[in-house]
């Protein structure tokens, strides 16, 4: 199962690499912060699929609900490295709004990944297990949106 | 030309006693406190409404930290630079020597224990309306909280702006604001409005300024520059808020957007509050910005 959310989340990420280069994001940092996000973009897409069960806009289903969240803790897993190179920050390259705090504070950072990561493992054990499990184990996940927003994250351009 | 000069000094006696008069700082009476004991249990409801942990804890705070309110944030503004003070229960650093009704009188006018003005970077123009309940019911739960011995650290504001007693002027044009919304037409709207105008204190950054720093009350609630000089908090009125009642109550829940985005900057921290509140409240804050204008 693992395997097979890694397999798709390399097959998107090579795809939106792809799309990159056919949007001519030519230099280096360019390329860096459309990657960023475009994994902000597959964040918000899964993250909407549970929420929209959360809301009760749409049925609960316990297989999408379980694939969507082990989507979302396979990508949270794997290192961000090469998604925060320094010399992105907002007000350096457009369209980016990281802080350049993520540089200067690299271990309060690195803890907000960390508790994200963590959030939406627990997000992947609890998503089959009923509308009320996912419910509640979605709570984590949001609050670790928006505590690494808060900090890291600049207004918008 | 003598009697001339003589007006003219009359003239001043009469404008310097009309300026302190009107910048005395306000109080309660001493007996308004009367008969009103806190619950520490409906004031921790009134604490999250409030958000005072998203200004008053220190930068960087996660989790139970959030609940040391030692103070440290900077909030720039064009006036200066304003830090917020440690208001934890300690006794010599903090507020644990007020009084209930020098807690009172901080919260709705603004007026500390001395007798002088605090800077309205403590948003008591909105609390000005608070009941005396609530204010109690606060105090009652803020006094429980761990204590922190970190001192508050002054503020770093230039002359006029550093003159306390000028802050009386501001407060006789600001001070004590009439309900925005008014009349409301159900009972949630007229709880959301509480919320909103009062304790959510939602217009001190939703609602632009004027150059005196005072809310433009004609654009209430459609958004203004960010205090910090970058980007701007939306407005959401009706006009620039397209979402559903739904929508407003579970972003205020969870932090997600319709399109799960999320909350940053400061409305993370207001969202972490207001997810502690019983879900009618939210629904009932929904309801009172759907019925704006």
């Amino acid at each position: 199962m693992t395997f097979r959310v890694l397999t798709c989340a390399i097959a998107a990420a090579t795809g939106v690499a792809t799309a990159l280069f056919a949007a001519g994001h030519t230099t280096p940092e360019g390329q860096v912060v459309a990657a960023r996000n475009a994994q902000m973009t597959l964040y918000g897409y899964h993250v909407g699929l549970l929420g929209n069960m959360a809301k009760g806009e749409v049925p609960y289903d316990a297989d999408l609900a379980r694939s969507t969240a082990e989507f979302l803790a396979a990508m949270a897993g794997a290192s961000q490295d090469q998604l925060w190179v320094p010399g992105t920050e907002q007000g350096v390259v457009d369209g980016s709004r990281a802080k350049a705090d993520i540089w200067t504070d690299p271990d309060g950072f690195a803890a907000e990944l960390a508790r994200f990561s963590e959030a939406t493992q627990a997000l992947a054990n609890a998503a089959g297990e009923g509308l009320e499990s996912m419910q509640g184990a979605l709570g984590p996940v949001g609050r670790g949106c928006g505590s690494c927003h808060d900090a890291y994250r600049g207004p918008r351009n | 030309m003598r009697s001339f000069l003589k007006w003219i000094a009359v003239l001043a006696v009469v404008g310097i006693a009309v300026f302190w008069f009107v910048t005395t700082p306000e109080r309660l009476p001493d007996t308004a406190l009367d008969g009103i004991t806190g619950d520490p249990v409906r004031g921790e409801l009134v604490f999250w409404a409030g958000g005072c942990a998203s200004c008053h804890a220190a930068p960087g705070s996660e989790g139970d930290e959030k609940l040391v309110l030692a103070g440290g944030e900077r909030f720039p503004s064009p006036f200066g630079t304003f830090v917020a003070p440690n208001i934890s229960p300690d006794a010599e650093n903090g507020i644990g020597g007020f009084s209930d009704l020098d807690f009172a009188n901080a919260v709705i006018h603004g007026t500390t224990p001395n007798g002088s003005h605090y800077y309205p970077a403590f948003p008591y123009p909105s609390y000005s309306k608070a009941t005396l309940q609530d204010v109690a019911d606060l105090k009652a739960y803020m006094d429980a909280l761990p204590e922190s011995s970190t001192p508050s650290a002054p503020h770093e504001v230039g002359f006029p702006f550093n003159i306390r007693r000028t802050l009386g002027a501001w407060k006789f044009l600001y001070g004590a604001p009439d309900w925005q919304l008014d009349p409301v037409s159900d009972e949630a709207v007229e709880r959301g409005r509480y919320l909103v105008e009062v304790w959510g204190h939602c217009g001190e950054c939703h609602t632009d300024r004027d150059a005196l720093g005072g809310l433009v009350r004609a654009a209430w609630l459609e958004g203004a520059p960010d205090p910090s000089g970058e980007g701007r908090v939306p407005g959401i009125t009706p006009a620039e808020l397209d979402w559903s009642a739904g929508d407003i109550a579970y972003y205020l829940e969870t932090g997600f957007t319709p399109d799960f985005d999320s909350a940053g900057g400061h409305m993370a921290r207001v969202v972490q509050s207001l997810a502690n509140l019983p879900p009618e409240d939210r629904a009932a804050i929904a309801a009172y910005l759907q019925a704006l204008p």
